[in-house]
């Protein structure tokens, strides 16, 4: 049996912090990796997203969330709420790296009777918490389920993962006052910040700035990074954990699309990629290369 | 018959026209009871079965937007203030946050008004507790025509709304006595329902009957041998008020209480339906479309059972405002306009 990830800080030793930024480049890698194998199962996909948000994925699954790998389910865990649905290849990802899903089911990758769909569905993958995809919910849920771990004196912290697109929702500001209302001191949102949604870039889409100013509006604690810095967002991570202000907090991640694959970084119109079959391996000698 | 007094456009002057020979009634305020002057009632059924269920059930939470008062979940609220949760006037939290902290165990009773539960929060009751099957209680007053507000209030399309909802259990109890036996049924029930609700004064009706709320079970109240009324809701406390006045005419009319709309209990209504020989009417406190009335028709249908089948509901329009006794004699869901309808139907 695996034995349980025990979330929290990073080593506070200076060349301790070195290792651990090797350890999570390491995972970030592999991440990607997993991801663009999924993606060639299809010929397409939300690549571009995955590869821009595997660093956030590999602090959060291999510095922040306490979980088990044998048992999703374990009542100790942290909860780590996709609310953007569409991510679910690299939540995917993330959980083949962590041991919850084994490497062998990438093939099955939106294919019928597959445990991993296109879009995340609680009720199809071990370690998908919640069935998001209908953008907005995500947040609104993540308000209950921090309120329900505070009724059982839960020390679990709620994750939950949104996108910049997404904050176009009414319903994530309904959540955010929710949530400061309550004082939700568990509950830690992770917003990417790609700038690209469906229709185009999601400035143009929705102007969405300033967004710190937003959610400190909000009665939130509010950390920006850059989202493809593994120390900085190790060290917003610890942070957003070990606030002791009886607030909601937000990690705000500037990321890159196709992050990690030259090719895919310059790509237009990224939000949902299209790659030739030739196309595949040389994204992963690319990542290779540059990792 | 009612599904016909629809009026098109929005000529109200025309239609106050029509009742200058009746007194006029004042509006009503939103919130007014649909009892009648001499009928017997209990104040807030719900919040008090809740309260009296909450003592065995530690798991047992409260969630309003702002409508705590007007869902009767007030006297929850007073009397466990740690388990109430005031989430202010935002249904799409309301909804789901319950489906969240159901996640963590708790059995969370959601109240808010039907329009709002139906119209402006039914993606957040559809994906974040309904897909999962989790045990959410969304409990909601007003229901069809039980406001003077006009069609801002007015939840006439509520259960056609959500029947459409896999995973969902519907439930539209007639009084007081059907309400305080619905509470712990319901929260006994693992998946999400909805119930509509009768607050504040509300009549007491069934204890004259041998009755029991069953989840998923329609009750024969009475029998008759020449028509057969299927309702739910207030409406079968206005069959039975019917029932009465058309045995006086020696007309036989049965009622069969169908609280349960979703998953309906066809056994007994093709049963009841099959005996042959009465005309069938659907009565509800619902549009015409997509409520108790279609499921059953469709029932029927399905079994080859094709009795003389009509509809007392409300027609497929925006409802006037106004005080309520207008407003259900002139939508044909008084007790007087069904006794009319039924006798002009034989």
């Amino acid at each position: 049996m695996v034995s349980e990830r025990q979330g929290g800080s990073a080593t506070p030793q200076a060349d301790g912090g070195n290792r651990l930024t090797a350890e999570l480049a390491r995972r970030a890698y592999n991440i990607r990796r997993h991801a663009l194998r999924m993606g060639e199962v299809q010929g397409q996909g939300y690549v571009a997203q995955a590869l821009g948000f595997a660093d956030v994925l590999a602090v959060l699954y291999f510095q922040a969330l306490r979980y088990n790998p044998a048992d999703p389910h374990w009542e100790e865990r942290d909860r780590c709420l996709l609310s953007i649905g569409h991510y679910a290849i690299a939540l995917y990802a993330a959980l083949i790296e962590a041991g919850v899903l084994p490497e062998t089911e990438i093939e099955s990758y939106g294919s019928d009777d597959s445990r991993l769909p296109m879009s995340g569905m609680a009720s199809y993958t071990p370690g998908m918490e919640i069935s998001g995809g209908s953008l907005g919910q995500g947040l609104p849920i993540a308000v209950g389920v921090c309120l329900g771990l505070k009724r059982k004196a839960s020390r679990s912290f709620v994750y939950n993962l949104l996108s910049d697109g997404e904050l176009n929702e009414g319903s994530t500001w309904e959540a955010a006052q929710s949530a400061s209302h309550w004082q939700l001191d568990n509950l830690i949102a992770v917003v990417d910040v790609n700038n690209q949604q469906a229709d185009g870039p999601s400035s143009q889409v929705m102007s969405f700035e300033p967004l710190e100013a937003r959610w400190q509006s909000f009665g939130w604690h509010v950390a920006r990074v850059d989202g493809n810095d593994l120390a900085a967002l190790s060290e917003a991570f610890d942070s957003a954990r070990n606030l002791q202000e009886p607030k909601p907090r937000v990690i705000i991640c500037d990321t890159r699309m196709g992050r990690g694959v030259p090719f895919l970084e310059g790509r237009e119109k990224a939000h949902f990629i299209r790659v030739d079959p030739d196309e595949w391996a040389l994204a992963l000698e690319q990542l290779r290369l540059e990792a | 018959m009612s599904t016909q007094t629809a009026k098109a456009g929005t000529a109200k002057s025309d239609t106050t026209k029509s009742d200058t020979t009746k007194p006029r009634l004042k509006t009503s305020a939103m919130i007014a009871s649909i009892a009648g002057a001499d009928q017997r009632t209990r104040s807030a059924p719900f919040g008090h079965a809740l309260v009296e269920l909450a003592k065995k059930r530690p798991e047992i939470v409260g969630l309003t937007a702002d409508l705590g008062k007007y869902t009767d979940l007030h006297i929850f609220a007073q009397a466990y203030p740690e388990r109430f949760y005031q989430m202010g006037m935002a249904e799409q939290v309301l909804m789901a946050a319950a489906g969240g902290m159901a996640r963590e165990g708790c059995i969370p009773f959601a109240t808010t008004y039907a329009v709002f539960a139906a119209r402006r929060a039914y993606d957040f009751i559809c994906l974040s507790i309904a897909e999962e099957n989790l045990p959410v209680k969304i409990v909601c007053a007003l229901p069809g025509l039980t406001t003077g507000y006009g069609p801002s209030h007015q939840a006439t399309e509520d259960l056609a709304i959500f029947r459409g909802m896999p995973n969902l259990t519907i439930v539209d109890p007639c009084d007081a006595i059907d309400i305080e036996q619905a509470v712990p049924t319901i929260a006994d029930h693992p998946g999400p329902v909805y119930m509509r609700l009768l607050r504040g004064q509300v009549p007491v009706v069934l204890d004259e009957y041998d009755y029991r709320f069953e989840l998923g079970k329609a009750k024969l109240l009475r029998d008759g041998g020449e028509v057969l009324i299927i309702s739910s809701g207030l409406m079968t406390m206005r069959a039975l008020e019917a029932a009465k006045r058309l045995e006086r005419d020696r007309i036989g009319v049965a009622v069969l209480h169908s609280p349960t709309i979703k998953p309906l209990d066809t056994e007994t209504i093709l049963r009841e339906a099959g005996r042959g020989g009465r005309l069938v009417v659907v009565a509800e406190n619902h549009s015409v479309i997509g409520g108790l009335g279609e499921a059953v028709a469709g029932t029927l249908l399905r079994a080859g059972v094709t009795p003389p089948f009509r509809q007392i509901a409300l027609p497929d329009a925006f409802l006037d405002a106004g005080a309520l006794p207008t407003l259900h004699d002139r939508y044909g869901i008084s007790t007087e306009q069904v006794v009319a309808q039924i006798k002009g139907w034989l």
